[in-house]
């Protein structure tokens, strides 16, 4: 099952690098430089999606005390950590030519960094417990603040910044965006997510290992 | 015996051993008179730049001061063997928690109202005008503040590297409110009234809700141990 998924992962990251580069025309204004969209959007929704789980599994290990849901929660939470950093470096790699800064501190920048630091306190409490069951508990009541903060922290980032383009993915109204381009992102979407389904059934098989020896 | 009069001894107990050992007191009362000085020093003499960056010093005076006592709310009992006792106490658990969250409150309530003393008077800043509405800031800081400090005091307190762990959990999560802090104290500083700052102190209000909630739901998984 695990190998299927890694499989699908590759074929759909093949078909991402073909959509991306290949089929979606060059944007107007930004040039090639938009092309680095097919990585960034990916990131961050994956980032949600396994901070997402951290909280699925956190909530669900302190009811029911499995240790498969801290395991789900243990590997969401590093896989989130990795692709968080990779949505920090390629916006920063992208705002470099089309903001001409490395880093400011817009608003979603600032938010996506302290979602980082979060998570990254969340390993660092995980790697310091020896006790699975002390480690599982401690864990999952950062995981659920960790996550019930994310909106207090986007509205006191927001209020307190905004320089970002406004999500035009997730906004209300209808996305203005090209149909090719939309093509592009969605299956490199698709990709990031098998990819992200593989790294996670693989993490938490070696999670699992781990606690028999 | 009731929620409230478990919760009540609690904060009675912490108080007394506060009142008749003053350990912490008089130390964090030093540490932030030393954080005065180094905030002068750092940022020289001159004071329409110590002024203008009045809101973060003084609120970053308070995370420091937060960190050190917050960090130290259940060493107490984990090094008399107290932990036990806490454990085997009947009833619900996050009686403990609200005990020990109003008693850090009191504590950084005090330490917050000697820093903004020692402020106006070496920084030459009025803040007697804007006392009211700053109170209220400062209440809903502090509470905010020292729900996941306490929260977060129980959890570290048994693992090791404690004294690094304790800020690297707590300071990403206290974000929204250094922000919202920081940002209302300007405006009132400024003379602005009120009613300007109005959405920090929802958001405030509203950030002191979830954690506040979260600890009371989630204490007794971590007095577990």
């Amino acid at each position: 099952m695990t190998r299927i998924l890694g499989w699908l992962a590759a074929l759909g990251l093949i078909a991402g690098l073909a959509a991306g580069f290949g089929y979606a025309p060059r944007e107007a204004i930004q040039g090639n430089v938009q092309r680095i969209m097919y990585l960034h959007v990916p990131s961050v929704l994956t980032a949600y999606l396994a901070f997402g789980l951290v909280l699925i599994g956190s909530i669900a290990y302190l009811a029911t005390r499995r240790a498969g849901w801290d395991r789900l929660a243990g590997a969401a939470g590093e896989i989130g950590v990795l692709f968080t950093g990779l949505t920090i470096v390629s916006g920063s790699i992208w705002g470099k030519p089309t903001w001409g800064t490395w880093w400011t501190w817009d608003a979603r920048l600032t938010s996506t960094a302290v979602l980082f630091l979060v998570y990254v306190g969340y390993l660092l409490l995980r790697s310091l417990i020896e006790d699975p069951d002390a480690r599982g508990r401690y864990a999952a009541v950062v995981g659920i603040l960790g996550a019930l903060n994310i909106p207090i922290v986007h509205f006191s980032v927001k209020w307190w910044r905004a320089l970002h383009q406004p999500s035009t993915i997730l906004g209300p109204e209808p996305s203005p965006i090209d149909p090719a381009i939309g093509l592009a992102l969605f299956v490199n979407w698709i990709a990031f997510t098998l990819l992200f389904a593989y790294f996670l059934s693989r993490r938490m098989e070696i999670a699992r290992l781990e606690e028999q020896t | 015996m009731t929620y409230a009069r478990r919760a009540w001894i609690v904060l009675w107990k912490d108080l007394l051993v506060e009142r008749r050992s003053k350990e912490q007191l008089n130390a964090l009362l030093f540490f932030c008179l030393l954080l005065l000085f180094l905030f002068q020093f750092a940022l020289g003499p001159d004071r329409e730049r110590l002024a203008a960056a009045l809101p973060g010093l003084l609120w970053l005076g308070f995370i420091l001061a937060g960190l050190l006592g917050l960090g130290r709310s259940f060493l107490a009992e984990r090094e008399n063997d107290c932990w036990e006792g806490l454990r085997l106490s009947p009833g619900d658990k996050s009686a403990i928690y609200l005990g020990k969250l109003a008693g850090n409150c009191v504590l950084m309530a005090v330490v917050e109202i000697i820093m903004v003393v020692l402020f106006g008077v070496f920084y030459g800043v009025d803040l007697w005008t804007p006392a009211a509405p700053l109170a209220l800031v400062l209440a809903l800081g502090t509470v905010g503040l020292a729900a996941v400090g306490t929260l977060f005091a129980a959890m570290t307190t048994h693992v090791r590297a404690r004294e690094l762990l304790f800020p690297v959990l707590l300071l990403p999560v206290q974000v929204p409110v250094l922000l919202a802090t920081v940002s209302a104290t300007q405006a009132l500083l400024l003379g602005q009234p009120l009613a300007d700052v109005a959405h920090w102190l929802k958001l405030l209000a509203g950030a002191d809700l979830v954690y506040v909630t979260i600890g009371l739901l989630t204490f007794e998984f971590v007095l577990e141990a």
